[in-house]
C-alpha cells in the first residue's frame, strides 16, 4: 500500500505535486480574503493562451532528444521580425496575424535548421550551448533593433535612431485572437479565438507525432542507438525536432504579443525561453519524456499560480514584489529539481 | 654531403619555425582575435592610451580576485563555476551587515571578511552538493542556481527584512520599514585596501621590476652554484659557461624576463624625469599584494596533496574512484575554495567601487568573470592565472571602447553596448560548444 502510494506520488511527479498544492493554498486563501474568483479566471485563460505556445515549442525538442530548449530566444526573435514587418505594412487585424505567421515561420525554420545543426555538434552539453546561443542572438537582434531600416513612426522613436523598447499593437494586432468569438458571461470573459488557437497548435502536434515522422523522431529521441540500427537518420531528425521547436517559438511570441496588445523589444526575449521550461517541467514531463496533455497541464498551473499570487500576496503582505520573486524562485527551482534527476531517467 | 646535411637541417629548422608560429597563432585564436578587435576598437575611440591604462588598472585590480575564484572548478573538471554568484552574495551580506553596524575603514573590511567566509563556505558546500547530483551539467546547474540565489537573496532582503528579520536603520531600509534601498553608499569601507598604499604606475613598474630582477638573479646564482658543485663531485670535465645555461629553456624564459624588467625600469626612471600624464595614475599596492598572494595559493595548491586530488577527479573521476579518492568529497572542497575566493574577490570589487547596488552588483559576477577568462584564452578543461590576467586586460580593453568605438562609427553608444554584449554571451557560448564538440570526437 505504502509502495503504491509512493508509485503513484512519483508517476504525477514531485514539481506538479507541489504546485498542485500551493495553487490550491492560494485558491483557499484567494476566496477567504474575499478576492472574487471571476476576474481572476479570466486573466488566467488569458494568461493560459498566451504562454501554452511557448510551452508547446519545448514538446518537439525533447521528443526528439535535445532536451528543455533554453534557446528559444531564437525563435522568439523570428517571431518579432514577422510583427514588425507586419505593422510596418500598415496591417491590422487577421491579415496582420496572417502576414506575420508567414514571414515568421519560414525565417524561423532556417534559423531552426542551423540550430539543431550546431546542436547535434555539442551532444549533450545542448543545455548549456543553446541558452548562450539564446542570450548571445538575444544582444544580436539588439543591434539589429536600432539598425533595422524600417519607418513606421508607431515603431521607431520620434527623436534619435533605432524602434522602441515597447511597441503599441493598438489598431493592428492587439487583441486579434483574443477578441475573435469572445463570450461575455458576467465579469467573466473567455478568450475563444485565443483558446481555440492554443487547441488547433496543440492538435496539429499532436497529430504530427502520431505521423510517421513524429514517431521517427520520437525513436530518435528515446533511444538513439536503436534508431541508427533501424536505419534512422539521428542527425536529421534532431535537426527537424529543433526546426518545429524554433517554429512554434516564433508563432508563439506573435500570439503573445497581441494578447498583450504590446510587443516588447530588446532584452526582454532573454529570459521568456525559462517561464516555458518551468511550464513543461511543471506539467509532469522530463528532460527526455513529454505528453501534450503536459502542456496544457503544465501552463495552466504555472500560469494560475502567478496569476493567483499577485492578488494574495498584496492583499496578506502588501508586497507586490512577492509575486514576482515566487515566479523567480518556483520557475528555477524547478528546472534545477529536473536538472538532478537527468541521471535517474536516462 | 655534410653540407647537404647542414642545409637540409637549415631548412627543416625554416619550416619548422613557420609551422609552430602558425600553430602558435591557431592554438590562441581566442586571445589573437580579441587583441586585434580591442586594437581596432581603442583606434575608432579615440581614447588617450594615459585614460585607458588608468581604467584598465583600477578595472583588473577590482576584478581579478573574482576570476582567479573559478580556477579550482576548472582543475577539478567542473568546468567554469557559474555559481560564484552565489560568493558574492555572501560578500554582500556580509557588507550589508558591517554597514548597518556603521564600522569603518580597514577594521570594517576584515569584519567583512570574516563574516563573509562562513557563509560562503555553507553555500559552496550546498553549491557542491547540487553539483554531485547534476555531474555532467554543472554549468547550466550553476547558472540555474544563479537564477534561484537571487530570487531567495530578493526574498530575504525585499520581503522578510524588516518583517520577519527586525532592522531598523534609515539609511539602508526603505522609508516604508522594509526591505533594503537600490543602492546603499560604502563610504565606510570604500578604498579600504586601495588606499592604505597607493604609488604611480611608474615608481610601481620600477620597484616591481627591480625586484624581479633580484629574485631571477638569486635564482640563477642559487641554481648555476648548485650544478657547479654537482659537476665538481662527478669529477667531469667543466663546461658550464654561462652561455650553455641560457640555451636551457628556462633560462631563455629568465633572460627574457629580466630583459622585460629592465626595460620597465628605462621607462619608469623616463617617466618619472618627464611630466607625462602617466605619472598620475596610481596602484593600489596592497591591492596588487592581496592578488599576488591569491595566484599563487592558486599555484600552491596545486603541489599539495588535496590539489593532486582536483588534478585526478578532474582528468577521470572514474580512475580516481578507483584509486581511493572520495570524488564527490573533492568536488565539494573545489566549489568551497571558488565560493569562498569568490566572495572576497567581490568584497575587493566593492570597496573599489565604493557603492552596493542591492539587487544588481551579483548579478554579472559570474558571466563577466567567465568572459575574461575565456577571452585570456583559457579553456573548460585548463585555465592559467596568466590566462586569467591576459583575459581581464583583453575583455576590459573592449569593455572600456565598444560603447564610445558604436558611437564613432555608428553614431549610437548602445550599438557598442550591445555588441558588447553579445560579445560576452558568444564567447561563453562558443567555448561551451568546442569543449563539447571536442569531447563527441572523442
Amino acid at each position: 500500500m505504502y509502495k503504491k502510494i509512493i508509485q503513484t506520488l512519483n508517476n504525477f511527479g514531485f514539481p506538479r505535486m507541489i504546485i498542485t498544492l500551493f495553487l490550491t493554498i492560494l485558491l483557499i486563501t484567494s476566496s477567504a480574503l474575499g478576492i472574487s474568483l471571476l476576474p481572476l479566471i479570466s486573466v488566467m485563460l488569458v494568461r493560459v493562451g498566451m504562454s501554452a505556445i511557448f510551452v508547446l515549442a519545448m514538446v518537439p525538442s525533447i521528443a526528439c532528444g535535445i532536451g528543455l530548449n533554453f534557446g528559444l530566444s531564437l525563435g522568439i526573435i523570428c517571431g518579432i521580425i514577422g510583427a514588425l514587418i507586419s505593422i510596418e505594412l500598415n496591417l491590422a487585424g487577421f491579415p496582420a496575424l496572417f502576414i506575420a505567421i508567414m514571414i515568421a515561420v519560414p525565417l524561423a525554420a532556417i534559423i531552426g535548421y542551423g540550430f539543431g545543426a550546431l546542436l547535434n555538434k555539442v551532444k549533450g552539453s545542448e543545455m548549456a550551448v543553446s541558452t548562450y546561443m539564446g542570450f548571445s542572438a538575444v544582444s544580436l537582434a539588439c543591434i539589429g533593433w536600432l539598425i533595422l531600416p524600417l519607418k513606421s513612426p508607431k515603431m521607431v522613436w520620434p527623436i534619435g535612431k533605432g524602434l522602441r523598447v515597447t511597441i503599441s499593437l493598438y489598431g493592428g494586432l492587439s487583441k486579434v485572437l483574443n477578441n475573435f468569438l469572445s463570450i461575455r458571461i458576467g465579469s467573466l470573459t473567455i478568450p475563444t479565438g485565443l483558446l481555440l488557437f492554443v487547441l488547433i497548435m496543440g492538435g496539429i502536434t499532436w497529430l504530427f507525432l502520431r505521423s510517421k515522422t513524429g514517431i521517427a523522431m520520437k525513436t530518435v529521441g528515446a533511444n538513439p542507438l536503436f534508431a541508427v540500427a533501424s536505419g534512422l537518420n539521428v542527425d536529421k531528425y534532431r535537426i527537424l525536432g529543433a526546426s518545429l521547436s524554433t517554429i512554434l517559438s516564433a508563432i508563439g511570441i506573435i500570439v503573445y504579443a497581441q494578447s498583450l496588445g504590446l510587443l516588447q523589444l530588446y532584452g526582454a526575449p532573454m529570459y521568456m525561453g525559462f517561464a516555458a521550461v518551468a511550464g513543461i517541467l511543471i506539467g509532469g514531463a522530463t528532460v527526455n519524456k513529454v505528453l501534450i496533455s503536459q502542456v496544457f497541464i503544465g501552463t495552466f498551473l504555472f500560469q494560475s499560480m502567478l496569476v493567483v499570487s499577485l492578488p494574495v500576496a498584496n492583499k496578506i503582505m502588501n508586497i507586490p514584489d512577492l509575486a514576482e520573486i515566487a515566479r523567480v524562485i518556483t520557475s528555477n527551482g524547478v528546472i534545477l529539481y529536473a536538472l538532478t534527476k537527468i541521471k535517474e531517467n536516462a | 654531403m655534410n653540407a647537404n646535411m647542414r642545409l637540409d637541417n637549415l631548412n627543416k629548422k625554416k619550416f619548422d619555425f613557420i609551422r609552430v608560429l602558425k600553430k602558435l597563432l591557431l592554438k590562441n585564436v581566442v586571445v589573437v582575435t580579441f587583441i586585434i578587435m580591442g586594437l581596432i576598437g581603442f583606434k575608432i575611440s579615440g581614447l588617450s592610451v594615459v585614460f585607458l591604462c588608468s581604467d584598465i588598472i583600477s578595472r583588473i585590480t577590482r576584478n581579478y580576485i573574482l576570476i582567479l575564484s573559478l580556477m579550482i572548478p576548472v582543475v577539478a573538471g567542473m568546468g567554469m563555476n557559474f555559481a560564484i554568484v552565489l560568493g558574492s552574495m555572501a560578500a554582500q551580506t556580509a557588507i550589508i551587515t558591517v554597514t548597518h553596524w556603521g564600522i569603518t575603514g580597514l577594521p570594517g573590511f576584515l569584519l567583512c571578511a570574516i563574516l563573509s567566509t562562513p557563509l560562503a563556505i555553507f553555500l559552496g558546500f550546498l553549491t557542491g552538493k547540487l553539483f554531485n547530483k547534476t555531474k555532467g551539467k554543472e554549468m547550466i546547474a550553476g547558472l540555474i542556481l544563479g537564477f534561484f540565489a537571487d530570487g531567495v537573496y530578493n526574498l530575504i532582503f525585499i520581503v522578510l527584512l524588516g518583517t520577519v528579520i527586525p532592522m531598523k536603520n534609515k539609511e539602508l531600509i526603505l522609508s516604508q520599514g522594509r526591505g533594503l534601498r537600490n543602492t546603499i553608499d560604502l563610504y565606510r569601507i570604500k578604498y579600504a585596501i586601495d588606499n592604505i598604499l597607493e604609488w604611480s604606475l611608474p615608481l610601481t613598474a620600477i620597484i616591481l621590476a627591480t625586484l624581479a630582477l633580484i629574485i631571477i638573479m638569486i635564482y640563477v646564482i642559487y641554481n648555476y652554484s648548485r650544478a657547479k658543485n654537482y659537476n665538481s663531485k662527478r669529477n667531469e670535465k667543466q663546461d658550464l659557461t654561462l652561455y650553455k645555461f641560457i640555451k636551457e629553456n628556462t633560462g631563455q624564459k629568465l633572460m627574457l624576463y629580466s630583459i622585460i624588467a629592465v626595460v620597465a625600469i628605462a621607462w619608469g626612471i623616463v617617466m618619472m624625469k618627464s611630466n607625462s600624464l602617466i605619472n598620475f595614475i596610481k596602484v593600489p599596492i596592497i591591492t596588487l599584494l592581496c592578488i599576488t598572494a591569491m595566484c599563487l595559493f592558486n599555484l600552491f595548491i596545486l603541489k599539495t596533496k588535496i590539489g593532486q586530488d582536483f588534478r585526478a577527479v578532474g582528468q577521470n573521476a572514474n580512475i580516481a574512484k578507483v584509486a581511493g579518492i572520495n570524488v564527490n568529497k573533492i568536488r565539494i572542497t573545489a566549489i568551497i575554495i571558488s565560493t569562498v575566493i569568490a566572495a572576497w574577490g567581490q568584497l575587493f570589487f566593492l570597496q573599489n567601487l565604493g557603492t552596493l547596488n542591492t539587487y544588481g552588483s551579483h548579478k554579472q559576477t559570474g558571466m563577466f568573470s567567465i568572459a575574461a577568462l575565456l577571452v585570456g584564452g583559457a579553456s573548460i578543461e585548463k585555465a592559467t592565472v596568466n590566462q586569467a590576467l591576459l583575459g581581464g586586460v583583453l575583455f576590459h580593453i573592449l569593455f572600456i571602447v565598444s560603447p564610445l568605438a558604436g558611437r564613432n562609427l555608428f553614431g549610437d553608444a548602445q550599438i557598442g553596448e550591445y555588441f558588447r554584449a553579445s560579445i560576452v554571451y558568444g564567447v561563453i557560448g562558443l567555448a561551451l560548444a568546442m569543449h563539447a564538440w571536442e569531447r563527441m570526437r572523442k
